[in-house]
Protein backbone atom coordinates (compact mmCIF):
# COMPACT_ATOMS: atom_id res chain seq x y z
CA UNK A 1 0.00 0.00 0.00
CA UNK A 2 2.88 1.96 -0.44
CA UNK A 3 2.50 3.89 -3.74
CA UNK A 4 -0.09 6.10 -4.34
CA UNK A 5 -1.72 5.69 -7.78
CA UNK A 6 -3.01 8.44 -9.78
CA UNK A 7 -6.10 7.96 -11.99
CA UNK A 8 -7.85 10.13 -13.75
CA UNK A 9 -11.64 10.72 -14.57
CA UNK A 10 -13.64 9.34 -16.78
CA UNK A 11 -12.14 5.76 -15.90
CA UNK A 12 -10.86 3.76 -19.00
CA UNK A 13 -10.82 -0.18 -18.83
CA UNK A 14 -6.82 0.31 -19.06
CA UNK A 15 -7.17 1.91 -15.72
CA UNK A 16 -9.87 -0.16 -13.99
CA UNK A 17 -8.00 -3.59 -15.14
CA UNK A 18 -4.66 -2.64 -13.55
CA UNK A 19 -6.51 -1.45 -10.46
CA UNK A 20 -6.18 -4.52 -7.09
CA UNK A 21 -7.79 -4.31 -3.82
CA UNK A 22 -5.75 -2.24 -0.94
CA UNK A 23 -4.17 -0.10 -4.21
CA UNK A 24 -4.03 3.72 -2.81
CA UNK A 25 -5.45 6.41 -5.27
CA UNK A 26 -5.31 9.41 -5.50
CA UNK A 27 -8.63 10.88 -8.32
CA UNK A 28 -8.29 13.49 -10.23
CA UNK A 29 -11.52 15.00 -12.30
CA UNK A 30 -15.25 14.40 -12.69
CA UNK A 31 -17.29 12.96 -9.45
CA UNK A 32 -21.12 12.78 -9.59
CA UNK A 33 -23.00 12.36 -6.71
CA UNK A 34 -25.68 10.50 -5.70
CA UNK A 35 -27.27 8.40 -2.82
CA UNK A 36 -30.44 6.59 -2.15
CA UNK A 37 -33.52 8.64 -3.91
CA UNK A 38 -31.36 9.71 -7.00
CA UNK A 39 -30.27 6.47 -7.62
CA UNK A 40 -33.64 4.95 -7.58
CA UNK A 41 -34.66 8.18 -10.11
CA UNK A 42 -31.63 7.49 -12.31
CA UNK A 43 -32.82 3.63 -12.33
CA UNK A 44 -36.05 4.29 -13.48
CA UNK A 45 -34.93 6.64 -16.35
CA UNK A 46 -33.17 3.57 -17.73
CA UNK A 47 -36.26 1.26 -16.70
CA UNK A 48 -38.60 3.88 -19.25
CA UNK A 49 -35.10 4.22 -21.86
CA UNK A 50 -34.27 7.41 -21.32
CA UNK A 51 -30.73 8.72 -21.05
CA UNK A 52 -29.51 9.73 -17.48
CA UNK A 53 -28.89 13.25 -16.91
CA UNK A 54 -24.76 12.95 -16.96
CA UNK A 55 -22.59 10.33 -19.14
CA UNK A 56 -22.70 7.05 -17.61
CA UNK A 57 -19.45 6.01 -19.53
CA UNK A 58 -16.65 5.38 -17.48
CA UNK A 59 -18.26 7.77 -14.75
CA UNK A 60 -17.15 7.30 -11.32
CA UNK A 61 -20.38 7.68 -8.45
CA UNK A 62 -19.73 9.37 -5.09
CA UNK A 63 -22.31 8.52 -2.57
CA UNK A 64 -22.36 11.40 -0.79
CA UNK A 65 -24.91 13.92 0.91
CA UNK A 66 -22.73 17.03 1.24
CA UNK A 67 -23.35 19.45 4.19
CA UNK A 68 -24.26 23.02 2.36
CA UNK A 69 -21.37 25.40 1.40
CA UNK A 70 -20.72 28.01 3.72
CA UNK A 71 -20.28 31.68 2.02
CA UNK A 72 -17.42 31.48 -0.27
CA UNK A 73 -16.79 27.78 -0.76
CA UNK A 74 -17.77 25.50 -3.20
CA UNK A 75 -19.28 22.54 -0.93
CA UNK A 76 -19.51 21.98 2.87
CA UNK A 77 -18.60 18.55 4.38
CA UNK A 78 -18.22 15.98 2.27
CA UNK A 79 -17.42 12.60 3.13
CA UNK A 80 -19.00 8.81 1.70
CA UNK A 81 -22.64 7.27 2.71
CA UNK A 82 -22.71 3.90 3.71
CA UNK A 83 -22.82 2.00 0.16
CA UNK A 84 -24.97 -1.31 0.89
CA UNK A 85 -27.82 1.18 0.39
CA UNK A 86 -26.76 1.62 -3.09
CA UNK A 87 -26.55 -2.30 -3.89
CA UNK A 88 -29.81 -2.88 -5.68
CA UNK A 89 -29.36 -0.38 -8.09
CA UNK A 90 -25.42 -0.59 -8.71
CA UNK A 91 -25.81 -3.37 -11.21
CA UNK A 92 -27.70 -1.13 -13.60
CA UNK A 93 -25.62 1.80 -13.67
CA UNK A 94 -22.55 -0.80 -14.65
CA UNK A 95 -24.44 -1.71 -17.38
CA UNK A 96 -24.58 1.75 -19.19
CA UNK A 97 -20.80 2.08 -18.71
CA UNK A 98 -20.27 3.45 -14.97
CA UNK A 99 -16.50 2.50 -13.93
CA UNK A 100 -16.32 3.50 -10.65
CA UNK A 101 -18.11 3.77 -7.32
CA UNK A 102 -17.04 5.65 -4.31
CA UNK A 103 -18.55 4.99 -0.87
CA UNK A 104 -17.87 3.03 2.19
CA UNK A 105 -18.64 -0.19 3.47
CA UNK A 106 -18.82 -3.55 2.41
CA UNK A 107 -21.12 -4.33 -1.00
CA UNK A 108 -23.46 -7.19 -1.35
CA UNK A 109 -22.03 -10.21 -3.29
CA UNK A 110 -24.22 -10.01 -6.38
CA UNK A 111 -22.69 -6.84 -7.13
CA UNK A 112 -19.21 -8.00 -6.05
CA UNK A 113 -19.93 -10.40 -9.51
CA UNK A 114 -21.51 -7.51 -11.29
CA UNK A 115 -17.86 -5.31 -10.52
CA UNK A 116 -16.47 -8.59 -12.16
CA UNK A 117 -18.72 -8.76 -14.88
CA UNK A 118 -18.94 -5.28 -15.89
CA UNK A 119 -15.47 -5.05 -15.26
CA UNK A 120 -15.78 -1.93 -12.77
CA UNK A 121 -14.05 -1.08 -8.95
CA UNK A 122 -15.25 -0.24 -5.58
CA UNK A 123 -13.60 2.29 -4.30
CA UNK A 124 -13.51 3.32 -0.54
CA UNK A 125 -13.02 7.42 1.24
CA UNK A 126 -12.11 7.83 4.89
CA UNK A 127 -15.91 7.31 6.27
CA UNK A 128 -16.20 10.44 8.50
CA UNK A 129 -13.56 12.58 7.74
CA UNK A 130 -15.40 14.94 5.42
CA UNK A 131 -14.16 18.30 6.36
CA UNK A 132 -10.82 16.88 5.25
CA UNK A 133 -12.43 15.35 1.90
CA UNK A 134 -14.11 18.40 0.87
CA UNK A 135 -10.61 19.85 0.86
CA UNK A 136 -9.72 17.77 -2.39
CA UNK A 137 -13.55 19.17 -3.93
CA UNK A 138 -12.69 21.91 -6.31
CA UNK A 139 -15.91 22.69 -7.70
CA UNK A 140 -19.71 21.38 -7.54
CA UNK A 141 -22.81 22.17 -9.75
CA UNK A 142 -25.99 20.25 -9.46
CA UNK A 143 -27.09 18.56 -12.78
CA UNK A 144 -29.97 16.86 -11.85
CA UNK A 145 -32.93 16.34 -9.35
CA UNK A 146 -32.13 20.03 -7.11
CA UNK A 147 -35.86 18.72 -5.01
CA UNK A 148 -33.63 16.26 -3.74
CA UNK A 149 -31.39 18.77 -1.56
CA UNK A 150 -28.43 17.29 -0.18
CA UNK A 151 -29.44 13.93 -2.37
CA UNK A 152 -29.35 16.17 -5.49
CA UNK A 153 -26.74 14.75 -8.63
CA UNK A 154 -23.96 17.18 -8.51
CA UNK A 155 -20.76 16.88 -10.44
CA UNK A 156 -18.00 17.82 -8.69
CA UNK A 157 -14.18 18.43 -10.20
CA UNK A 158 -11.68 16.61 -7.62
CA UNK A 159 -8.08 17.04 -7.17
CA UNK A 160 -6.39 14.65 -5.97
CA UNK A 161 -9.29 12.78 -3.91
CA UNK A 162 -7.82 10.14 -1.68
CA UNK A 163 -9.46 6.77 -2.04
CA UNK A 164 -8.17 2.58 -1.79
CA UNK A 165 -9.47 0.49 -3.94
CA UNK A 166 -11.70 -2.31 -2.40
CA UNK A 167 -13.25 -4.48 -4.95
CA UNK A 168 -11.02 -4.74 -7.96
CA UNK A 169 -12.06 -6.51 -11.33
CA UNK A 170 -10.85 -10.03 -10.00
CA UNK A 171 -13.38 -10.12 -7.21
CA UNK A 172 -11.02 -9.40 -4.34
CA UNK A 173 -12.33 -7.51 -0.93
CA UNK A 174 -9.92 -5.54 0.96
CA UNK A 175 -12.79 -5.75 3.70
CA UNK A 176 -12.15 -9.24 4.05
CA UNK A 177 -8.47 -9.48 3.60
CA UNK A 178 -7.58 -6.65 6.12
CA UNK A 179 -9.64 -8.10 8.74
CA UNK A 180 -8.34 -11.33 8.45
CA UNK A 181 -4.42 -10.39 8.47
CA UNK A 182 -5.71 -8.91 12.31
CA UNK A 183 -8.32 -11.27 13.52
CA UNK A 184 -7.06 -13.03 16.95
CA UNK A 185 -9.84 -16.44 17.07
CA UNK B 1 -22.58 27.71 30.33
CA UNK B 2 -24.40 27.19 33.57
CA UNK B 3 -26.81 30.01 33.99
CA UNK B 4 -26.32 31.09 37.50
CA UNK B 5 -29.77 33.48 37.14
CA UNK B 6 -32.03 32.78 39.63
CA UNK B 7 -35.63 34.60 38.80
CA UNK B 8 -37.55 36.33 41.43
CA UNK B 9 -40.62 33.70 41.99
CA UNK B 10 -43.88 35.67 43.01
CA UNK B 11 -46.46 34.50 45.62
CA UNK B 12 -48.80 33.17 43.12
CA UNK B 13 -46.31 30.63 41.35
CA UNK B 14 -45.91 28.95 44.44
CA UNK B 15 -47.29 25.12 44.44
CA UNK B 16 -47.99 23.51 47.61
CA UNK B 17 -44.46 24.44 49.13
CA UNK B 18 -42.56 23.55 46.49
CA UNK B 19 -40.93 26.81 44.42
CA UNK B 20 -41.18 26.96 41.18
CA UNK B 21 -37.98 28.51 39.33
CA UNK B 22 -39.29 29.90 36.33
CA UNK B 23 -37.31 29.28 32.71
CA UNK B 24 -38.00 31.33 29.83
CA UNK B 25 -37.97 28.74 26.80
CA UNK B 26 -36.13 31.28 24.44
CA UNK B 27 -33.74 29.89 26.47
CA UNK B 28 -33.84 27.01 25.41
CA UNK B 29 -34.10 27.84 21.61
CA UNK B 30 -31.00 29.82 21.98
CA UNK B 31 -29.61 27.01 24.14
CA UNK B 32 -30.29 24.14 21.47
CA UNK B 33 -29.32 26.66 18.83
CA UNK B 34 -25.74 26.97 19.54
CA UNK B 35 -25.31 23.36 20.80
CA UNK B 36 -26.27 22.31 16.68
CA UNK B 37 -23.46 23.76 15.73
CA UNK B 38 -20.84 23.22 18.62
CA UNK B 39 -21.71 19.68 18.76
CA UNK B 40 -21.30 19.21 14.85
CA UNK B 41 -17.78 21.19 14.77
CA UNK B 42 -16.34 20.51 17.96
CA UNK B 43 -15.26 16.97 18.91
CA UNK B 44 -14.96 16.19 22.34
CA UNK B 45 -11.49 16.53 23.78
CA UNK B 46 -11.81 12.47 25.26
CA UNK B 47 -12.71 11.38 21.51
CA UNK B 48 -9.69 12.89 20.31
CA UNK B 49 -7.67 11.68 23.48
CA UNK B 50 -8.86 8.23 22.11
CA UNK B 51 -7.50 8.77 18.45
CA UNK B 52 -4.49 9.74 19.43
CA UNK B 53 -4.24 6.76 21.66
CA UNK B 54 -5.76 4.78 18.75
CA UNK B 55 -3.24 6.05 16.47
CA UNK B 56 -0.07 4.66 19.28
CA UNK B 57 -1.45 1.64 19.92
CA UNK B 58 -2.44 0.91 15.80
CA UNK B 59 -1.02 -1.82 14.38
CA UNK B 60 -1.71 -1.73 10.85
CA UNK B 61 -0.08 1.15 8.77
CA UNK B 62 -3.58 1.85 7.27
CA UNK B 63 -5.11 2.15 10.74
CA UNK B 64 -2.69 4.89 11.91
CA UNK B 65 -3.06 7.27 8.85
CA UNK B 66 -6.72 6.70 9.42
CA UNK B 67 -6.38 8.03 12.83
CA UNK B 68 -4.08 10.75 11.67
CA UNK B 69 -6.67 11.68 9.05
CA UNK B 70 -9.52 11.95 11.85
CA UNK B 71 -7.41 14.13 13.98
CA UNK B 72 -6.56 16.55 10.99
CA UNK B 73 -10.55 16.37 10.00
CA UNK B 74 -11.23 16.95 13.98
CA UNK B 75 -9.27 20.35 13.99
CA UNK B 76 -10.23 21.36 10.30
CA UNK B 77 -13.83 21.38 11.76
CA UNK B 78 -13.08 23.28 15.15
CA UNK B 79 -10.86 25.95 13.51
CA UNK B 80 -13.32 26.87 10.41
CA UNK B 81 -16.57 26.03 12.10
CA UNK B 82 -17.36 23.31 9.52
CA UNK B 83 -19.07 20.12 10.65
CA UNK B 84 -16.66 17.40 11.25
CA UNK B 85 -18.99 15.09 9.43
CA UNK B 86 -21.22 15.80 6.05
CA UNK B 87 -23.82 13.56 8.11
CA UNK B 88 -25.07 16.20 10.72
CA UNK B 89 -27.16 13.88 12.19
CA UNK B 90 -30.90 13.55 13.83
CA UNK B 91 -31.18 15.61 16.46
CA UNK B 92 -31.62 13.54 19.68
CA UNK B 93 -32.02 16.44 22.67
CA UNK B 94 -32.19 14.56 26.07
CA UNK B 95 -33.67 16.73 28.47
CA UNK B 96 -33.08 16.56 32.47
CA UNK B 97 -36.08 18.12 33.16
CA UNK B 98 -35.60 19.71 37.47
CA UNK B 99 -39.02 19.12 38.95
CA UNK B 100 -39.02 22.57 40.44
CA UNK B 101 -38.49 24.59 37.12
CA UNK B 102 -41.59 25.84 35.28
CA UNK B 103 -41.22 26.68 31.93
CA UNK B 104 -42.79 29.43 30.30
CA UNK B 105 -43.18 31.33 27.10
CA UNK B 106 -43.95 28.22 24.90
CA UNK B 107 -43.92 24.63 24.86
CA UNK B 108 -40.72 22.63 25.07
CA UNK B 109 -40.51 20.83 22.25
CA UNK B 110 -41.69 23.52 19.71
CA UNK B 111 -38.33 25.67 21.71
CA UNK B 112 -36.31 22.57 20.84
CA UNK B 113 -37.16 22.13 17.43
CA UNK B 114 -36.86 26.00 16.53
CA UNK B 115 -33.28 25.87 18.15
CA UNK B 116 -32.79 22.60 16.20
CA UNK B 117 -34.10 25.13 12.86
CA UNK B 118 -32.39 27.88 13.47
CA UNK B 119 -28.91 26.28 14.43
CA UNK B 120 -28.66 23.87 11.28
CA UNK B 121 -29.72 26.88 9.25
CA UNK B 122 -27.18 29.57 10.53
CA UNK B 123 -24.55 26.80 10.70
CA UNK B 124 -24.78 24.92 7.15
CA UNK B 125 -25.51 21.88 8.58
CA UNK B 126 -27.65 18.97 6.69
CA UNK B 127 -30.80 19.03 6.75
CA UNK B 128 -30.92 15.33 7.04
CA UNK B 129 -35.04 14.36 8.15
CA UNK B 130 -37.94 12.64 5.58
CA UNK B 131 -41.19 11.20 5.77
CA UNK B 132 -40.66 7.14 5.87
CA UNK B 133 -42.85 6.85 3.06
CA UNK B 134 -42.11 9.20 0.74
CA UNK B 135 -38.90 10.28 1.77
CA UNK B 136 -39.56 13.93 1.36
CA UNK B 137 -37.18 15.60 3.75
CA UNK B 138 -38.33 18.52 6.03
CA UNK B 139 -36.11 21.09 5.32
CA UNK B 140 -35.03 21.89 8.91
CA UNK B 141 -33.98 19.32 10.51
CA UNK B 142 -36.97 18.81 12.51
CA UNK B 143 -38.46 17.85 14.44
CA UNK B 144 -35.61 16.79 17.17
CA UNK B 145 -35.97 13.35 18.69
CA UNK B 146 -36.55 14.36 22.70
CA UNK B 147 -36.27 12.02 25.11
CA UNK B 148 -36.92 14.12 28.57
CA UNK B 149 -36.72 12.62 32.13
CA UNK B 150 -38.14 14.79 35.61
CA UNK B 151 -35.32 15.03 38.24
CA UNK B 152 -34.59 16.28 41.11
CA UNK B 153 -34.19 20.02 41.68
CA UNK B 154 -34.58 23.43 39.41
CA UNK B 155 -32.51 23.32 36.75
CA UNK B 156 -32.74 21.77 32.89
CA UNK B 157 -29.83 19.79 32.26
CA UNK B 158 -30.59 19.58 27.93
CA UNK B 159 -28.11 17.14 25.86
CA UNK B 160 -27.53 17.66 21.93
CA UNK B 161 -26.52 14.63 20.71
CA UNK B 162 -26.86 14.71 16.61
CA UNK B 163 -26.42 10.99 15.48
CA UNK B 164 -25.62 10.02 11.85
CA UNK B 165 -27.70 7.38 9.91
CA UNK B 166 -24.83 5.06 9.24
CA UNK B 167 -24.30 4.12 12.77
CA UNK B 168 -28.04 4.27 13.52
CA UNK B 169 -28.71 1.89 11.09
CA UNK B 170 -26.43 -0.66 13.05
CA UNK B 171 -28.62 -0.81 15.97
CA UNK B 172 -30.32 -3.29 17.35
CA UNK B 173 -32.49 -4.41 19.91
CA UNK B 174 -33.73 -7.89 20.92
CA UNK B 175 -35.17 -9.99 23.33
CA UNK B 176 -33.26 -12.59 24.95
CA UNK B 177 -34.11 -15.42 27.24
CA UNK B 178 -33.35 -15.15 30.60
CA UNK B 179 -31.60 -18.26 30.21
CA UNK B 180 -28.96 -17.02 28.04
CA UNK B 181 -27.99 -14.77 30.48
CA UNK B 182 -24.28 -12.56 30.50
CA UNK B 183 -22.66 -15.44 27.74
CA UNK B 184 -25.96 -14.55 25.42
CA UNK B 185 -26.10 -10.88 26.18
CA UNK B 186 -22.07 -10.42 25.20
CA UNK B 187 -21.91 -13.08 22.19
CA UNK B 188 -25.03 -10.59 20.95
CA UNK B 189 -22.94 -7.63 21.08
CA UNK B 190 -20.04 -8.74 19.50
CA UNK B 191 -21.91 -10.66 16.38
CA UNK B 192 -23.94 -7.04 16.45
CA UNK B 193 -20.12 -5.40 16.13
CA UNK B 194 -19.20 -7.89 13.31
CA UNK B 195 -21.86 -7.69 11.24
CA UNK B 196 -22.01 -3.95 11.53
CA UNK B 197 -18.17 -4.44 10.63
CA UNK B 198 -17.17 -1.57 8.21
CA UNK B 199 -21.16 0.35 7.84
CA UNK B 200 -20.71 2.34 10.77
CA UNK B 201 -17.91 4.54 10.29
CA UNK B 202 -15.28 2.64 12.71
CA UNK B 203 -13.35 3.30 15.01
CA UNK B 204 -17.12 3.39 16.77
CA UNK B 205 -18.04 3.39 20.70
CA UNK B 206 -20.60 0.45 21.03
CA UNK B 207 -23.51 1.27 23.76
CA UNK B 208 -25.49 -1.17 25.05
CA UNK B 209 -27.86 -1.70 27.92
CA UNK B 210 -29.77 -4.84 29.50
CA UNK B 211 -33.04 -5.04 30.99
CA UNK B 212 -36.06 -2.60 31.49
CA UNK B 213 -38.66 -2.96 28.63
CA UNK B 214 -37.78 -2.91 25.08
CA UNK B 215 -38.34 0.88 24.43
CA UNK B 216 -36.16 1.33 27.57
CA UNK B 217 -33.27 -0.41 27.06
CA UNK B 218 -32.92 1.18 23.47
CA UNK B 219 -33.17 4.52 25.31
CA UNK B 220 -30.80 3.40 28.22
CA UNK B 221 -28.53 2.21 25.30
CA UNK B 222 -28.35 5.89 23.67
CA UNK B 223 -27.79 7.57 26.72
CA UNK B 224 -24.62 5.45 27.65
CA UNK B 225 -22.77 6.65 24.61
CA UNK B 226 -22.87 10.38 26.07
CA UNK B 227 -20.22 9.02 28.67
CA UNK B 228 -17.19 9.94 28.61
CA UNK B 229 -14.30 7.43 26.81
CA UNK B 230 -12.28 5.92 29.18
CA UNK B 231 -14.12 6.83 31.89
CA UNK B 232 -14.73 4.02 34.91
CA UNK B 233 -18.44 2.33 34.51
CA UNK B 234 -19.36 2.68 38.50
CA UNK B 235 -20.82 -0.98 38.62
CA UNK B 236 -17.90 -3.14 38.93
CA UNK B 237 -20.06 -6.24 36.82
CA UNK B 238 -20.55 -4.16 33.97
CA UNK B 239 -16.96 -2.80 34.21
CA UNK B 240 -15.51 -6.08 33.73
CA UNK B 241 -17.96 -6.91 31.15
CA UNK B 242 -17.17 -3.54 29.13
CA UNK B 243 -13.71 -4.76 28.60
CA UNK B 244 -14.14 -7.86 28.45
CA UNK B 245 -16.15 -6.99 25.29
CA UNK B 246 -13.75 -4.02 23.98
CA UNK B 247 -11.08 -7.27 24.24
CA UNK B 248 -13.63 -9.51 21.84
CA UNK B 249 -14.89 -6.63 19.68
CA UNK B 250 -11.30 -5.99 18.73
CA UNK B 251 -9.95 -9.28 18.41
CA UNK B 252 -12.47 -9.63 15.54
CA UNK B 253 -9.52 -7.71 13.86
CA UNK B 254 -11.53 -5.28 11.99
CA UNK B 255 -10.18 -2.08 12.71
CA UNK B 256 -10.39 1.66 11.44
CA UNK B 257 -12.83 1.97 8.79
CA UNK B 258 -12.89 -2.10 8.85
CA UNK B 259 -10.28 -2.61 6.87
CA UNK B 260 -7.96 -4.41 9.51
CA UNK B 261 -6.61 -3.26 12.40
CA UNK B 262 -6.58 -3.73 16.52
CA UNK B 263 -8.94 -0.54 16.93
CA UNK B 264 -12.46 -1.02 15.99
CA UNK B 265 -14.61 0.25 19.14
CA UNK B 266 -12.46 2.75 21.30
CA UNK B 267 -14.81 2.30 24.36
CA UNK B 268 -17.94 -0.31 25.37
CA UNK B 269 -20.48 1.62 27.47
CA UNK B 270 -23.28 -0.65 29.65
CA UNK B 271 -26.18 -0.28 31.72
CA UNK B 272 -28.93 -2.36 33.01
CA UNK B 273 -32.21 -2.12 34.38
CA UNK B 274 -34.15 -4.38 36.16
CA UNK B 275 -36.50 -6.69 33.89
CA UNK B 276 -39.68 -8.60 33.75
CA UNK B 277 -38.82 -11.97 35.16
CA UNK B 278 -39.94 -13.99 31.89
CA UNK B 279 -37.80 -11.39 29.79
CA UNK B 280 -33.83 -10.46 29.00
CA UNK B 281 -34.35 -7.16 27.06
CA UNK B 282 -30.89 -6.13 25.29
CA UNK B 283 -30.26 -2.96 23.04
CA UNK B 284 -27.36 -2.06 21.03
CA UNK B 285 -26.65 1.01 19.97
CA UNK B 286 -23.02 2.32 18.32
CA UNK B 287 -21.87 5.46 17.71
CA UNK B 288 -19.38 6.85 14.80
CA UNK B 289 -16.51 8.34 15.79
CA UNK B 290 -18.20 11.43 15.40
CA UNK B 291 -19.37 11.10 18.88
CA UNK B 292 -20.94 14.27 19.07
CA UNK B 293 -22.44 15.52 22.32
CA UNK B 294 -22.45 18.86 23.97
CA UNK B 295 -24.71 20.04 27.15
CA UNK B 296 -26.05 23.13 29.17
CA UNK B 297 -27.73 23.46 32.36
CA UNK B 298 -29.98 26.23 32.64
Amino acid sequence: MSQIIKLTTPLTDEAVASLKSGDQVSISGELYTARDAAHKRLVDLLDQGKPLPFDPKGAVIYYVGPSPAKPGRVVGSAGPTTSYRMDAYAERLMEVGMKGMIGKGKRAPDVVDAMIKHKAVYFAAIGGAAALIARSIKSVEVVAYEDLGPEAVRRMIVEDFQAVVINDIQGADLYQMGQEKYRIA
Amino acid sequence: MQNQMYYQVAENERVGLAVMREIDVTEIIEAVRQMSQTANTDLGKDVIRAFERGQETEESSTGKAIFKALIENAMIARDEKVPMCQDTGFSVVFVDLGQDVHLVGGSLEAAINEGVRRGYEEGFLRKSICDPFTRANTKDNTPAVVITQIVDGDRVKLTMAPKGGGSENMARVTMLTPSGGKKAVMDFIVQRCQEAGSNPCPPVIVGAAVGGTPEKAAILAKRTLLREIGSQNPDPELAQMEAELLTRINNLGMGPQGLGGRNYALAVHLDKHPCHIATLPLAVQICCHASRHKETIL
